[in-house]
């Protein structure tokens, strides 16, 4: 497993934005360094990557929420689909 | 019974409750969870909850904020700066639902957010404009011909665009066709309409400012602002009036706006931008807001003329409290704007609890904040904590005062752009007026740590 971890505090975002359709969904396949999501904090917008290449597990936060440094954000099952 | 709902934040929050309770107004702040202990709350004569702390939730939710200041027996709202104070159909709303708006008519808000539209309306009341197509190019004009006309290099820009976004250059003539047809496919894509106009482009360019007042009835102006010095084209300090305008480039700009502000039948605050050429010496209108601005003290400061208070006379009295005749202008004023960032860590945001708070005092200065000691700063919102605005008899004056005020002042606990300002105010190019838009961009060694 390869978790993607919030490198900042802010607000997570699945969306590049509203009205948008979400990077990724689970089961979905990402490349290592394809963007899973958004943090934003003070209306600076910072793209997080996955570390891995592999099938997206589970979203660990919702669309909205608080994250801290650290959290994992998804969880992505290192290999092929 | 007059009761006024601020639907913001911050300090442009604790601003309008200020100029509220002196004018004997109640006040209800609507607050987000996040600020439900902030200064603004603990000020008003009442706060009430609007939603959770993503603005999404709260400040930008629109039927919440007006259930709100219903429930709370408002009979006025004022939006502030940001979030729904120039959205039309929020405007129109709040009317619905009997509120008084505290800005201008809904129609007024639209038309201004139109970009082409705007320039039209400009162009119509004699408001100098940058050449470029009258209104939209339509898809028969030939644009060939309209570009060798404004010559290059010259911008294509999306009507609906804004912020900097729906914009490209062009540098020659070979590139044109391709990217006004590329330009309109993604203006329909991103903003839903795909009208484009052409434009000149000035590269090194101040932005210059005119503050107007109009009740529908009289319009006038109280003079202009410089606001050159910014970051990622975000406003850093801001001075009025705009120093070296040449008298004539002064008197058309303000003349014009009032004029515009005439035509429109404009009735609240607003500000027509303008982009300001130092070589060629012209003036051109980017777009007028629709708002009080965050830069609007040191107006308030040169012509001691309250904006809020006018803003509110004219939302409940249909009319503005003075005359052209009545404004006079005095000294130089300079805005600093304070914000909760790192600039060691390229100025990413620095939320966190403010340990340690005094400002600086003295004749002349004067300190718009949101926070006090023990605030916490949210990563929820921008990150400006507050304004430092300092007034003195001339420029070079109000320079040095602002270098000792920003010394003066301390704030422990979170990372601000203290530092920034104090490098921006003590370069030769600022107090030569040698600065421009790009000015911080084109200087990356500039905003180092030492």
């Amino acid at each position: 497993m390869g978790n993607v971890i919030s490198p900042l505090p802010g607000i997570f975002y699945r969306k590049p934005g509203p009205g948008k359709d979400p990077f990724v969904e689970v089961g979905d396949a990402v490349e290592s360094g394809q963007t899973v999501g958004i943090v934003e904090i003070m209306k600076q917008f910072t793209e997080v990557q996955s570390d891995v290449a592999g099938v997206v597990e589970s979203f660990e936060v919702e669309d909205g929420a608080m994250v801290n440094p650290g959290d994992t954000l998804v969880v992505v099952r290192e290999g092929q689909a | 019974m007059r009761r006024l709902f601020i639907a913001n934040r911050g300090e442009i929050a604790v601003r309008i409750i200020r100029t509220a309770k002196e004018m004997g107004i109640a006040t209800v702040v609507g607050v987000s969870e996040a600020d439900v202990d902030s200064l603004a709350a603990h000020i008003a004569d009442e706060h009430a909850l609007l939603g959770p702390a993503p603005a999404p939730a709260s400040y930008l939710n629109q039927d919440a904020v007006v259930a709100a200041a219903l429930e709370h027996g408002c009979d006025a709202l004022h939006p502030g700066y940001g979030f729904l104070s120039e959205n039309a159909a929020f405007a129109a709303k709040v009317a619905e639902a009997g509120l008084i708006w505290v800005g201008p008519a809904a129609e007024a808000i639209g038309m201004m957010g139109n970009k082409a539209q705007a320039r039209d309306a400009a162009r119509r009341a004699g408001v100098p404009i940058l050449k470029g197509t009258d209104g939209p190019l339509r898809p028969e004009d030939d644009a060939l011909e309209i570009a060798r006309e404004i010559g290059y290099p010259l911008v294509v820009k999306a009507s609906a665009g804004g912020g900097g976004r729906g914009i490209r250059f062009v540098h020659h003539e070979a590139e044109l066709l391709s990217t006004i047809e590329m330009a309109r496919g993604e203006a329909g894509a991103v903003f839903g309409d795909p009208t484009v106009y052409l434009e000149r482009f000035v590269e090194f360019a101040r932005h210059v400012e005119v503050q107007i007042l109009g009740d529908g009835k009289d319009f006038i102006h109280l003079g202009d602002r410089d606001c050159s010095m910014q970051r990622r084209s975000q406003k850093v300090i801001e001075e009025a009036p705009a120093p070296d305008l040449p008298d004539v480039v002064r008197r058309t700009i303000r003349e014009s706006s009032v004029e515009l502000a005439r035509q429109c039948g404009y009735s609240g605050a607003g500000t027509v931008e303008f982009l300001y050429d130092p070589i060629r010496q012209e003036a051109a209108f980017i777009e007028m807001n629709t708002r009080i601005q965050v830069e609007h003290p040191i107006t308030e400061q040169i012509t001691s003329v309250d904006l809020v208070r006018e803003q509110l006379l004219i939302a409940y009295e249909g009319a503005m409290s003075l005359m052209q005749e009545d404004v006079a202008f005095t000294g130089h004023a300079i805005e600093c704007r304070i914000n909760a960032e790192d600039p060691e860590k390229n100025f990413f945001p620095s939320p966190g609890r403010i340990a340690r708070l005094a400002w600086p005092e003295g004749s002349g200065v004067r300190v718009d904040s949101g926070v006090g000691e023990g605030s916490v700063v949210t990563p929820f919102y921008d990150s400006m904590l507050a304004k430092l605005v300092v007034h003195a008899s001339d420029r070079p004056g109000g320079i040095e005062a602002t270098l000792q005020a920003l010394q003066n002042t301390r704030i422990e606990g979170v990372k601000t752009t203290i530092p920034m300002h104090s490098t921006l105010l003590s370069r030769p190019e600022f107090a030569d007026v040698a600065h421009h838009s790009k000015f911080i961009e084109n200087m990356p060694d500039l905003l180092e740590a030492p």
